[in-house]
């Protein structure tokens, strides 16, 4: 029997989907809204941005919150030359892990810059904020190189 | 303890596009094979299945239960699923018939990833509320992590390029690679990067297919009379969500998984690693401890063909038809789940 | 917190996600089939069954279907029900009548609308047929027939449902 014509048909799947974020991750999204950010004493006493409810290592439940710098330094990054079209950038860009000043563990974001060379690991970087800030992550658009 | 046979092992080939099949149209060649070379019909005679899946690859819902028009489930059969690698089913299977439960198992896993943008799909299998909502693709996360090998002197990316090359050169041998030749050091060296610091060819390819594997008691193997392997151990474990709060050059996970298995016990002729990025194929032969005497992924492994929930089964599959032909005595296969080598399941064989 | 503003509680935080879906070897067959107003199944080798819509595979004993097998547009209600509800961007408004119909010459059901009845009357055994769409707006579409209507047959036994011949109920009583 042979193969039939192949029938193909673009779809999009969408999820609607709301969260509840909890009192930990709302405070930090509570906090970003104020353009702050907040991290969390982990249980060895080293700060993790953004905030986790528990510690990975011990189980313990973190609550002693901290507020770190808005500038930090690549701990490593990715050059994305040609961004997808999920990314938020529609342009080339890093994803970076960020050590914020005061902070003990990288979070990861993007990194805007013009060009690869200008991104190194240990390049100082600060926060960019969007206009509107929601309490989201994105309320940090991204980082440019400080 | 129940010791386990692996009697039979088939997959398909690795593919791009697996074009104009559905998942049962995937998956149904592959059992007749694997039940022919068992010497059984159909799931009716094994006591139990188990698969692994992900809906999310091609965004049919339910995409396993459609899967399992491929078993002959009537009368009714003791199914279960996973959505995860394969690898995850076959760890399911062992245990029931360790508790007593079976006596023997069909596990199979497949992936029609081509349909949708996997890196991108992949980004919502992150954290909900810090990763998934920035879209960060699972290319971009292991570039993060190589960058950390990269910058801190354990890796070079002459390194990286002769995981590629012998990749490529070693899938020569396999019939089911995607992507197979000879390629030197220089010849990937000499590609520009892709998401730098990785290279294309440092990266699996995207592919369609699906393996299976039939497991039984010892006792049960015997019986049916085929050549078998013994699976004297498996062993899973996985580490934080959080990447940063990772020691991404190492893989202790995967080290813990191979003690609990008893890796250490022998020597290990073969080791097949579902390395999907060339980096992380040095990481884990290091956390592994793996060295000269060992063979490392002579099939090619995932860098020439990465069938997303069942790459973690043909790991295990090739290493069973090592032994089974004679090639090794003692090997190990390793499988992966989640970002960053996230989770890591070791199995260890053994010539019967 | 430095301003009076409410603790954030949760977060809308949507997925969207883009495939290009692609129909199996046995589905595409069957929409290129009703393309041209024919509806046609799969005989299983081993069991004989007739499915439709075709998957490929037979369910109950896991074997390939390959033989091509073309079924009536005269259908039997194996089961059905009346939708009170409205759903969502669905055009049909309720009441209306969703069915399990075994085709003339196939095994196995699958889903339809009923139309062109009085609901209250609507039952299992009942003999309906297929309403098409004018040729000119035929697509690769299960939704190129309407709906199915009742037609003035009489009633398939419940153990004969899903039995019938592709010559149908009347054929099946002159054997
Ligand atoms: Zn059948």
């Amino acid at each position: 029997m042979s193969q039939p014509e192949v029938l193909q048909q673009s779809f999009e799947l969408g999820f609607t989907y709301t969260r509840s974020v909890g009192p930990v991750v709302g405070r930090f999204l509570t906090e970003l809204r104020n353009r702050n950010i907040v991290g969390i004493k982990a249980s060895d006493g080293r700060v993790v941005v953004p905030p986790m409810e528990y510690d990975p290592d011990t189980a313990e439940e973190l609550s002693e919150f901290v507020e770190v710098g808005q500038e930090g330094e690549i701990v490593s990054f990715a050059w994305v030359k040609e961004p997808r079209e999920a990314h938020p950038m529609d342009r080339p860009f890093a994803w970076a892990m960020i050590r914020l000043d005061g902070a003990d563990v990288p979070m990861i974001h993007c990194v805007a810059a013009n060009a690869e060379s200008d991104v190194a690991t240990g390049a100082r970087v600060k926060a960019v904020w969007a206009d509107e800030t929601i309490g989201f992550i994105t309320d940090i658009r991204c980082f440019e190189l400080a | 303890m129940t010791d386990i046979a692996i009697v039979a092992y088939q997959q398909t080939d690795a593919v791009s596009d697996a074009g104009a099949v559905n998942e049962v149209e995937l998956i149904i060649p592959v059992l007749g094979r694997v039940f022919e070379q068992a010497g059984l019909t159909n799931s009716q005679d094994v006591d139990f299945v188990c698969s692994g899946s992900c809906d999310y690859l091609q965004g049919a819902a339910f995409a396993f239960v459609l899967g399992v028009d491929a078993l002959g489930a009537v009368p009714p059969i003791k199914e279960s699923h996973v959505e995860m690698d394969a690898a995850w089913a076959l760890y399911e299977s062992i245990l029931k018939i360790r508790m007593g439960h079976a006596e023997s198992a069909l596990v199979y896993g497949f992936g029609k990833s081509s349909p949708g943008e996997l890196p991108i799909v992949l980004s919502q299998q992150l954290d909900p509320y810090y990763l998934a909502p920035q879209w960060i693709d699972a290319i971009s996360l292991a570039a993060l992590q190589a960058r950390q090998m990269l910058d801190q002197g354990l890796v070079s990316e002459r390194d990286m390029a002769e995981v590629v090359a012998r990749s490529r050169n070693n899938a020569l041998n396999n019939p089911h690679a995607q992507l197979a030749g000879e390629v030197s050091v220089d010849d990937v060296l000499a590609e520009d990067t892709y998401v730098s610091p990785l290279r294309k060819a440092d990266c699996c390819p995207v592919s369609d297919g699906a393996s299976a594997m039939i497991i039984a008691t010892v006792e049960k193997a015997e019986e049916w009379g085929k050549p078998y392997a013994v699976i004297s151990g498996i062993d899973h474990r996985i580490e934080t969500h959080n990447l940063g709060m990772r020691d991404l050059t190492d893989s202790l996970s995967t080290r813990q998984a191979a003690e609990g298995a008893g890796m250490g016990q022998g020597r290990v002729d073969v080791a097949e690693l579902y390395a999907p990025f060339s980096h992380q194929e040095i990481i884990l032969t290091r956390a592994l401890g793996l060295g000269e005497e060992t063979s490392i992924n002579p099939s090619g492994g995932v860098l020439a063909g990465n069938m997303m929930m069942a790459s973690g089964l043909s790991r295990v599959g090739e290493v069973f038809d090592r032994i089974v032909s004679g090639e090794a005595e003692r090997g190990i296969a390793h499988a992966t789940s989640g970002p960053c080598l996230q989770h890591n399941l070791v199995t260890v064989l053994e010539k019967a | 917190m430095s301003e009076e503003q409410d603790v954030i509680t949760g977060i809308e935080a949507p997925v969207y996600l883009k495939y290009n879906f692609t129909a199996g070897a046995a589905a595409a067959r069957f929409l290129h089939q009703i393309k041209k107003g024919v509806l046609t199944g799969q005989r299983c080798p081993s069991c004989q069954q007739v499915y439709i819509p075709p998957r490929g595979s037979c369910a109950a004993c896991g074997c390939p279907t390959e033989e091509e097998v073309e079924v009536a547009d005269k259908a039997t209600i194996q089961s059905f029900t009346i939708v009170t509800i409205p759903i969502p961007n669905n055009p049909i408004q309720p009441p209306y009548i969703i069915a399990n119909l075994v085709a003339d010459g196939a095994n196995i059901s699958f889903l339809h609308l009923i139309s062109e009845c009085v609901n209250e009357d609507v039952h299992i055994g009942q003999r309906v047929q297929a309403l098409w769409k004018p040729e000119e707006e035929w697509d690769y579409a299960m939704d190129n027939i309407r709906y199915f209507r009742p037609i003035d047959e009489p009633d398939v036994p419940v153990e004969m449902i899903g039995k019938l011949p592709v010559t149908g109920w009347e054929g099946s009583a002159d054997d």
